[in-house]
């Protein structure tokens, strides 16, 4: 297996463990210590993040599928020395694709994606997605002008793809195939606690 | 020849100060340039229309602004809201039809989170419109704006503009509300079949 970035086709999806969202995202928030922002997409990568357990530097997003990246891209902008991470299905990513180009072009440095790739609507019935076992993710965003994307092969690649990402100079992008399960938790949807509680996580608020 | 004690030459007429009407004023793109920058709006997103090609470009060449193009509308929302939440301000440019695609960003993002979500939209459809499709979407966007109880604006007239501009984004900011200014033809001139 070639573990180099930028050479995502040297470790096609087929071969990649399936892995698990939660278990993934545990693993991501554990390598966090510089009060990273991180940005959760709809659904399942939000659940699971909520779950992983609640940072001040989290977002989770309700309802706007397919712009955990644009969201993430924004916050990367404003805040050139924070490291932000989103996360995003591979389903939201096909809703947004485009974004990958603005992100190329912008190359924020501090802008790290992770693509949750389980070739399904999971939330919706499991129903699979149009690009299910065909199109590759990350050959997609290396398309896209994202040289440094690359499939995880497993959970330890994974970590050290992560570690890669905290000290080089991003855009980066981590494609991980998942399985089919749910996510852990339930996001409580209030949408402006949420978005004052990360204000004031990314210091931009102080508490009333 | 000597004009005559007291009388007015045409050559004087011409050397008058100008009026200080409307022909004087910045033209509307300038007025968008400078307010944003008066209220440290640097974030400028966009999808472009014809009718915002001198202020793209006016943008683009002040380096006090980030602009750049989205591949579509709600990606440029949702990079502005990003923004916000991280402390810096922007705002999208869209002509009408791209507004046609933001219905559910609005109702799941700008508004329930309360972002204030500036957004300069080029009005396509109306006024002399040769393009059909762009008439009926057109119709859409009022009632979309009105059903989300979103504050809008029609800008029509030069003398008002810098007013909605400069209050709108203040009202978006401190009530944390997305608003909507609408860039009329009567305004910016339209755009015009041509071929």
């Amino acid at each position: 297996m070639n573990h180099r970035m930028s050479m995502a086709t040297d470790t096609p999806a087929r071969n990649t463990k399936l892995m698990n969202r939660f278990d993934l995202t545990s693993r991501l928030l554990a390598k966090l210590s510089h009060q990273e922002a991180v940005i959760g997409g709809i659904g399942n990568t939000n659940f699971d993040l909520w779950a992983a357990g609640h940072r001040p530097q989290n977002f989770y997003m309700l309802g706007s599928m397919g712009l955990s990246f644009p969201i993430a891209l924004g916050v990367a902008l404003a805040q050139p020395k924070r490291g932000v991470f989103a996360l995003e299905g591979d389903g939201s990513l096909l809703m947004q694709m485009g974004c990958l180009t603005t992100i190329a072009t912008l190359k924020p440095s501090n802008l790290h994606m992770i693509v949750m790739d389980n070739g399904i609507y999971q939330i919706t019935g499991a129903q699979p997605t149009p690009a299910a076992g065909v199109s590759d993710m990350v050959a997609i965003a290396i398309g896209c002008g994202l040289s440094n994307s690359a499939w995880a092969a497993d959970e330890e690649d994974f970590e050290r793809l992560v570690e890669k990402s905290l000290s080089t100079s991003g855009p980066t992008l981590i494609g991980v195939r998942i399985d089919d399960k749910p996510g852990i938790g339930t996001t409580r949807r209030d949408p402006v606690q949420i978005r004052e509680r990360f204000m004031l996580g990314l210091g931009v608020r102080e508490a009333l | 020849m000597v004009a005559a004690e007291g009388q007015i030459s045409p050559k004087a007429l011409d050397k008058k100060p100008p009026d200080k009407g409307p022909r004087d004023e910045n033209p509307w793109h300038e007025v968008v340039r400078q307010t944003l920058k008066r209220n440290d709006i640097r974030l400028v997103p966009y999808v472009p229309d014809r009718v915002l090609t001198t202020l793209i470009r006016s943008l683009h060449a002040d380096p006090f602004f980030t602009i750049f193009p989205t591949a579509r509308e709600e990606e440029a929302v949702g990079i502005i809201s990003g923004a916000w939440m991280g402390g810096m301000r922007g705002a999208v440019l869209m002509q009408t039809s791209g507004f046609a695609t933001l219905a559910n960003v609005l109702a799941s993002l700008a508004v329930p989170y309360q972002i204030p979500l500036i957004m300069f939209v080029s009005e396509r459809g109306t006024l002399g419109e040769f393009n059909f499709g762009q008439s009926l979407v057109c119709r859409t966007m009022r009632p979309v704006l009105d059903a989300l109880a979103m504050e809008h604006h029609t800008a029509t007239r030069l003398d008002e503009f810098e007013f909605i501009v400069d209050r709108s984004i203040k009202q978006a900011i401190a009530t944390q509300a997305p608003v909507a200014i609408i860039l009329s033809p009567l305004l910016t001139g339209g755009k015009v079949f041509e071929k």
